[in-house]
């Protein structure tokens, strides 16, 4: 199974990006390889619809569980429509958070914001 | 003189500074005139003049609509969609309405022909009459991007018109402030006696000159101290049209929803007074 979480920087010591749409770069963590691989994510300089954009991204790349701090209302609409779970992180360091996936202690994201939309986020 | 088919915009660098109490009453100052609100997303001079005789015309957008049949999953139209309103799940196309700027390019590159525009209503026109006033208002529903495809409309309307027409800017500087300004013989700055005030006004300042439009400032909102957005327009040279003050009469009679040009004749004096100035300027 394939684990999505947005991150910071290119590193499995770096930490869980706040945004989805507009993070640099997403991990793809696989629990049966247990290989990492970091992806560019080409949506975070988009003029608008960058969490479609990213969730595009996740769905492509065949990932089954997304673990993030938020996620927004239209990439959470791609997301579903594809089956993927959404997860909500516990802090900002991503080996806690995936071996917390694993252990089965994270819980769904239940609140999906409207988005930001250009105004940035806090 | 008479300003006959001039168009006056005005605008100011923030909500609440006074551009709908300007643009109605220098509407009804007129002998006959034309108030446009292009404040889509909140337009309330038409609170003020209270139109008789509404008709109203739905304004829509076109969208793109996904034949499932014929699309065969290329994602051209996903890969082109710089705003990314489309997106390409389990062998299905998925359209943001919301986020589509109905460019209609996803419909031109689509191979199979798949996409089709369909039409969404976005909101609507309203026109009305107010004694010598003809009020044309744009709404924007709530919940839709961009009232950009209203004020085109609402400007298209104003290049047919022979009265003199004010034109009721959206607050701030942005794109639609601009659309709604493009056209204009004459631009109004409202600024407020404050810090605040000037750089708000040194917003909608930088616009106009960008935009080349002869301009001018009312000052609201006036007490006896100091006004920072007078020095402002002193300094740099702007012409300032007039004063309006802050008093607890005029205060009244905006939270009633009276027009206050209709309802005392001090301010008849003002607006008046403001009209002949702005008629000057804009006849030179």
């Amino acid at each position: 199974m394939k684990i999505a979480i947005p991150v910071d920087d290119k590193s499995i010591l770096t930490s869980v990006c706040m945004s989805f749409g507009r993070t640099p770069y997403f991990l793809i963590y696989d629990t049966e390889s247990k290989e990492s691989v970091f992806l560019d994510n080409s949506a975070v300089a988009s003029q608008g619809g960058a969490g479609i954009k990213a969730a595009q991204t996740i769905v492509d790349n065949k990932v089954s569980v997304l673990l993030t701090p938020r996620c927004g209302q239209n990439a959470a609409e791609v997301l579903k429509a594809a089956n993927i779970e959404i997860y909500k992180t516990m802090n900002d360091c991503i080996k806690d958070n995936i071996n917390a996936f694993i252990e089965g202690k994270l819980t769904m994201l239940k609140e999906i914001h409207a988005g930001f939309h250009n105004h940035g986020a806090k | 003189m008479v300003l006959s088919n001039k168009k006056i915009a005005v605008l100011s660098g923030k909500g609440g500074t006074g551009k709908t109490l300007v643009s109605v009453n220098l509407a009804a100052s007129a002998k006959d005139a034309v108030y446009i609100d292009c404040d889509v997303e909140e337009p309330n001079g038409h609170l003020f003049l209270k139109p008789k005789d509404i008709e109203s015309e739905p304004i829509s957008i076109k969208i793109p609509s996904v034949d499932k049949s014929l699309c065969d999953g290329c994602r051209k139209c996903v890969d082109f969609c710089k705003f990314n309103a489309l997106a390409y799940i389990y062998n299905r196309l998925i359209v943001f309405e919301e986020v589509c700027h109905s460019c209609g390019g996803c419909a031109l590159f689509c191979p199979k022909n798949a996409l089709s525009e369909k039409e969404k209503t976005i909101g609507e026109v309203q026109k009305g009459v107010s004694e010598n006033v003809s009020v044309i208002t744009g709404i924007l529903n709530t919940g839709e991007a961009s009232g950009t495809p209203i004020i085109k409309k609402l400007m298209n309307e104003a290049s047919t018109l022979k009265e003199p027409t004010f034109i009721d800017c959206p607050p701030g500087s942005a794109c639609i402030v601009m659309d709604s300004i493009k056209d204009a013989d004459y631009c109004v700055l409202v600024a407020e006696p404050t810090l605040f005030g000037v750089h708000n006004l040194n917003m909608v300042y930088e616009l106009v000159k960008l935009f080349n439009k002869p301009h001018g400032v009312i000052l609201n909102k006036c007490l006896e101290s100091e006004n920072p957005a007078e020095k402002f327009c002193i300094e740099k040279g702007i012409k300032i049209l007039g004063k309006i003050p802050f008093d607890n009469q005029l205060g009244i009679l905006n939270s009633n929803a009276k027009v206050a040009v209709r309802e005392n004749e001090e301010y008849k004096d003002i607006f008046s007074t403001l009209l002949q100035k702005i008629t000057k300027e804009v006849l030179v």
